[in-house]
Parts: structure tokens; sequence; C-alpha cells
């Protein structure tokens, strides 16, 4: 119970930490692009998302510094993130909330994916360690080293251009719409599939390396010596007792990496012109469009953030020590 | 069993190459800077820092090795395919590619080595001092550090990045290693607390010695391996962040350097077919990862060695007819069987 408590402390920190952040890049930025498009809209912005934008860009300036800071964080509880300069002035939160499950649907079944199955790999080759599966090891450190967006794209010139065998951008075809049938679900996976293999591919590597390492680790304990002794099959003392303990690690870093695969996986979206919080991001960015920037930032962080207490529980509900200690 | 124990098996365990560096022996200086970097001294490591090495020679003498400038247009020859005369071939404008490669090289480790060495620096400062420290100050670097490791870093780049119009190479790489040093810190926080009750740092600590000089002269030889890996792992991902930003275009392009040369071959429709222009580049980041991890593969194995030995012995079983995978019973067998009965005294088929 601590235990819980004590995390959900830190992450209520982390969670601050990454708004106030928020709070603070726009007011250490030098220039004032808010004000200047705004002087140049005028009279298609309604005040009161004037009001909310001042709040977020700290253009509020007589007021003093603590007062700006409970504003923002009223605006933050209602949900306001401000308006969209390159998005018609839409509200950011409806802009980002139509991305958001398109990514989490691809990139959160890529990395799940490539996990189990860049786990399994490792447990397998640290089983077998010393023959020919070890082959494996560079191949998968020169896949976990080659940047996301590259072998995005050459996927996308050998699969999409050459063969063309999948679509090369887009999550479904231009003359569909969203719609919960047998044929749009289809396209979506026919699109979906490239990008989705090309995450699993570049982060495969990481995982494999990983489990591999801990596996060699744990198959050198005294309880490994003691279960084969006993007799019981390589596969029972492979899974029950080698890789199990193996894995734990594997999920801590599963967590802390979690940021550098979203990092990842942006620019992914990007090559993909998949409909994503990347692809948003990015064209935020190109076109300045500070509002969006700043909301999706504190969306992405807080995504991570929730991902972490996944796999915070899941830990703590796979190693009894974690409950145990406090007791 | 706390978690803090188990956390370490992730970690590397200093256990066996600890040399705590003693004043007892008269070592000549250089026996000892030597010791400092044993980490190096096996086959993987080495080969990394070859690498490296001939990239630093690139990076250094790129006008004397590349055949052309690399932003030398030559209008009558666009988009070749490699010849002797332009060896990758040439970009839409007549650029010679390996030119600008070998030019890019600069950019790349420049940035890498500047993010490296500030997220470094970083992560020894906070993580040796949450390591000694105890109590709240302790657990508050600690809880900064966790801050650090969760934020998303690269959508945190591309912001700061994108608000400046022409972002220096020293602002680039201090943005990279605001983001990069956490890692490094909560790993030499673990190894800190582990030596902090060591024995000679007790001693060390009952005869008084200063506390900078407990931290420098004590401690610190003990954490050139973890210190080491840390400042691989942020070169690495500063090389990746970096290519990364030039090619969606928040780095200005007249920062030369790989991901550049992808930024270009992009907006120029470079893919499919013109492969000269986007291969090497994306080789040449991969390479440069490779050598990089495999620098950090040698020092992992130093760290750890049941890393190094777990295929050498495995391999060394299956030559004399056991199987690796259940090695320790086979052995025992044969001890074992004469007890039993005496017939069958090695009951494993070769093989």
């Amino acid at each position: 119970m601590r235990f819980l408590l004590r995390r959900l402390a830190f992450y209520a920190f982390t969670a601050w930490a990454a708004i106030t952040i928020n709070f603070f890049l726009p007011r250490m930025m030098k220039g004032d692009p808010i004000s200047a498009y705004l002087a140049k809209n005028q009279g298609k912005v309604s005040p009161d998302a004037i009001e909310s934008l001042k709040t977020l860009f700290g253009m509020d300036n007589p007021k003093p510094l603590w007062q700006q800071y409970l504003d923002y964080w009223a605006l933050l509880f209602k949900g306001d993130l401000g308006r969209s300069f390159s998005r018609g002035l839409a509200p950011v939160s409806e802009v980002i909330s139509s991305a958001l499950p398109w990514t989490i649907g691809l990139v959160g079944i890529a990395t799940v994916l490539s996990f189990l199955i860049g786990t399994l790999v490792g447990s397998y080759i640290g089983w077998k360690r010393g023959s020919k599966a070890d082959a494996v090891v560079p191949i998968a450190t020169f896949f976990s080293t080659v940047p996301y967006f590259w072998m995005g794209l050459i996927v996308i010139a050998i699969f999409a251009s050459r063969l063309g065998w999948f679509p090369a951008s887009h999550a479904y075809g231009k003359g569909s719409a969203p719609a919960w049938d047998w044929g749009f679900i289809v396209e979506v996976i026919h699109h979906g599939f490239l990008p989705a293999a090309t995450i699993v591919l570049a982060s495969l590597g990481g995982w494999i390396l990983g489990m591999r390492n801990m596996m060699v680790t744990v198959l050198d304990e005294d309880y490994i010596t003691v279960a084969e002794a006993k007799g019981l099959t390589p596969r029972r003392v492979l899974m029950r007792y080698a890789a199990r303990n193996a894995v734990l690690p594997q999920i801590q870093s599963f967590a802390l990496s979690l940021g550098f695969i979203v990092g990842g996986t942006l620019v992914m979206e990007l090559v993909f012109s998949y409909p994503g919080v990347g692809k948003l991001l990015l064209d935020a960015t190109n076109s300045k469009d500070y509002p969006l920037m700043q909301g999706l930032f504190l969306v992405i962080s807080l995504a991570v953030l929730v991902a972490n207490i996944l796999a915070d529980a899941a830990y703590a509900v796979l190693d009894p020590r974690t409950r145990q200690m406090e007791a | 069993m706390a978690t803090e124990t188990d956390a370490s098996a992730a970690e590397p365990t200093l256990e066996k190459p600890t040399q705590p560096a003693g004043r007892p022996t008269p070592r000549s200086s250089w026996v000892r800077v030597a010791e400092s970097f044993a980490m190096f001294r096996n086959r993987k490591s080495i080969a990394g820092l070859i690498i490296m090495a001939v990239f630093a020679v690139v990076a250094v003498f790129a006008p004397l090795i590349a055949p052309y400038d690399p932003l030398e247009k030559d209008y009558q020859s666009l988009r070749q395919a490699p010849s002797w005369h332009h060896l990758l071939g040439t970009t839409h404008m007549g650029e010679d590619v390996l030119s600008q490669i070998i030019y890019g090289t600069r950019g790349v480790l420049t940035v890498g080595l500047i993010a490296g060495v500030l997220a470094t620096f970083v992560a020894v400062l906070i993580g040796v001092t949450a390591g000694y420290l105890a109590g709240w100050k302790s657990e508050s670097l600690s809880a900064l550090t966790n801050v650090f490791l969760v934020l998303p870093g690269l959508p945190l780049i591309i912001i700061v990045a994108s608000q400046y119009d022409n972002p220096s190479i020293i602002l680039i790489s201090a943005v990279i290693a605001i983001t990069g040093w956490a890692w490094g810190a909560r790993v030499l926080r673990a190894q800190t607390m582990s030596l902090r009750n060591r024995d000679f740092v007790q001693a060390a600590r009952a005869n008084g010695e200063p506390l900078y000089r407990i931290i420098t002269v004590e401690m610190l030889p003990n954490l050139t391996a973890i210190i080491a890996s840390s400042f691989v792992g942020t070169v690495t991902a500063a090389v990746l962040g970096l290519t990364t930003l030039a090619f969606i275009g928040v780095i200005p392009i007249t920062n030369l350097n790989w991901g550049t040369i992808l930024f270009w071959a992009q907006q120029n429709g470079a893919f499919p077919d013109f492969w000269w222009w986007y291969v090497p580049a994306g080789l040449c980041i991969a390479l440069l990862g490779i050598a990089l991890s495999l620098i950090n593969f040698g020092i992992d194995e130093y760290v750890n060695p049941r890393l190094r030995s777990a295929g050498e012995r495995a391999r060394a079983m299956r030559k004399k007819g056991l199987s690796a995978t259940s090695g320790v019973t086979a052995v025992r067998m044969v001890d074992a069987t004469p007890g039993e009965d005496g017939t069958s005294t090695s009951s494993k088929p070769a093989g």
C-alpha cells in the first residue's frame, strides 16, 4: 500500500512538473508570435478565446506571475488549451482528440507487439547462448541503431513504391470516411501495416538485447541450477524459472523507454503522413502554431505518464517483492 | 530483498573489477590512467573505438578528404548515379553526395560530443550527489531525475528548438543534453549508494578526508565504467536526436549533417529512385550507432563478467558434446552416476 502511495505521489509530482514546464516554455521564448497573430486576425477571434490565449502564453503581463499560474490551471481544468492558429481557430483540445486515437492505435499496438516478440526472441537467444542463435545479436544491434525515419523511408521505397503491396501514406483511402464496418477496418489495417512493421522492426533490437543479457545473467543463478538438478524439463526451467525472472527489468525499462518510443514514432507519422499526434506536432511546428504545440506536448507527456503507471502496476503484480518490501 | 537490489540486477554491478584507488602501492600515474581505461580493453570496445576514430579523422580532415566542396553545384551532372567522378553520385543540384557526407560528419560529431559532455557532467553531478547524500536531499534529486526520465524528450526538443529561428549548435546540444542526462544520473546514483557503504569509503571518512576528496579520489575511479557507458549512451541519443531534428527541418539547413542530407533528399523527390542520395547517410548513422553500441557492449561485459563468459562457456561445453541449455545437470551427472550404478558413466549422448 505504501509502495502504491509513493508511486502515486511521484506521478502526481511528474504531472505537475510537466504542466509547469508547459506554463514556463512560452514565457521564456523571445518575441511574441501570439499578439502578432491576433493583430493580423482582429475580429475573427472571440474575446473569450483571446483571454484564454493570453493566459496560456503569458501576455497578461500586468498580473503577477502566481496569478497567471493560477489562471492557467483554471483553464486546464476546464479543458481549454487555446485555439489552433493553423486549423481555423478550432479548439486545440478538439484538434488533438481527433488525432489521438490514430496514434494510440498504431503506436500502442506496434510497441506492445515489439516488446512481446523482442522479449520472446531475446529469452530464446539467451537460453541458446553460444549457439548459432547468437548471430541475431549483431543484426538486432543494427536495426536498433538505424533511425526510425530512415527505415520508414526505405520501407516505403521498397514495399510501397517498387512492389506496390501497401499504400505509402495516410491511415485510410482518400474516398472513404471513418466507420465501424469491415471494409473500413481492413483498409485501416492495410494502411497501418507498413508504419507498424517499421516501428516493430526499429524497436525490436533493444528488447532482444536487453532480454538476452538478462537471461544470460539469470541463468547463472543458483535457483536455475537447482531447477535443473530437480530434473525439470528444460522448457519449464526456461519459461517458469529463467524468463520469468529475467523479464522483470524488461518491464521496468519498457516503462522508462516509452518517452523515447513516442519521440521516435512521432517522426514515423511524418514519414507515412499518418494522421496522428506526431504529424500534428510537426505540422504545428512548421506553421508556428504555438497553442497547438503547447497542447500537444502536454497531452503527450500525460499519455506517457499514464503508460508508465500501467507498466508500474504490471510490475507490482508480477514481482511480489515490490509489494512485500514495505510490509 | 528490496527493490533496490532487484533494480540493480538490470544495472551494471561493479563487483569484480573494482580497484579501490588506493594510495598504499606506489604506482606511476600513467599506470593508474591506463587502469581507468581497462573497460575498453576488449575486442568489442576496441572495434567500436576504431570506427569512431575513423569518423573523427574524417571529420577533422574533411577539407583534405572530400573531393569537392559540399555545396559546389555542377549543373552539368544532376542526379547522377555513382561513378568515378562522383563516388556516391550527385544531388538534384549536382552537389557531390560523398563530400556532403564527409562534411556532415563534422556536424554530427560536434553535437554528439558537446551534448554527451554536457549531459554526462550533469548526470555525474546530480547522480553522485544524490547517491552520496541521504534523506530528503537525495530523494528530491532522485525525483528530479525521474521526472526527466519520464518526460518525452524529442517533442520537448522540437518545441524548444522551434522557438528559435536559427538555433546555434550549442543551443541544440544543450537542449539534447537537458533531455538526455537522466538515465546516467539514475544508474550513477544506484552505484554511488552501494559504494558509499563499502569499507574503503568508510575508512576514508574515518580518516577525516574532506568530502570533495572522498568523492573525486575514492569514488569516481570506481564509477568510470558507468560514467563512460552513460557518456556513450548520450552521444548515441544525441546523434539520433540531431539527425531526426535535421530531417524534420527544425534545424537550419546551414548546419550540414547527415540528417540535413536526408532532409534535402526527401524534399527533392529522391525516393525511391535515387538511392545513392539517401542510403549512404542512413547507413552512416547506423554505423556510428553500431560503433557506439560496441563500445558500450564492451563496457557492459567488463562490468558484468557473466555476459562475457556466457557464450564462451556454452561453446566449450558443446564441443565436449554436452548440451549447453542443461549444462549444469550434465556435468553433475558424470560425478553422480558411478555411485548409483557403475554401468553408465557418461549417459549424455554426444552431439
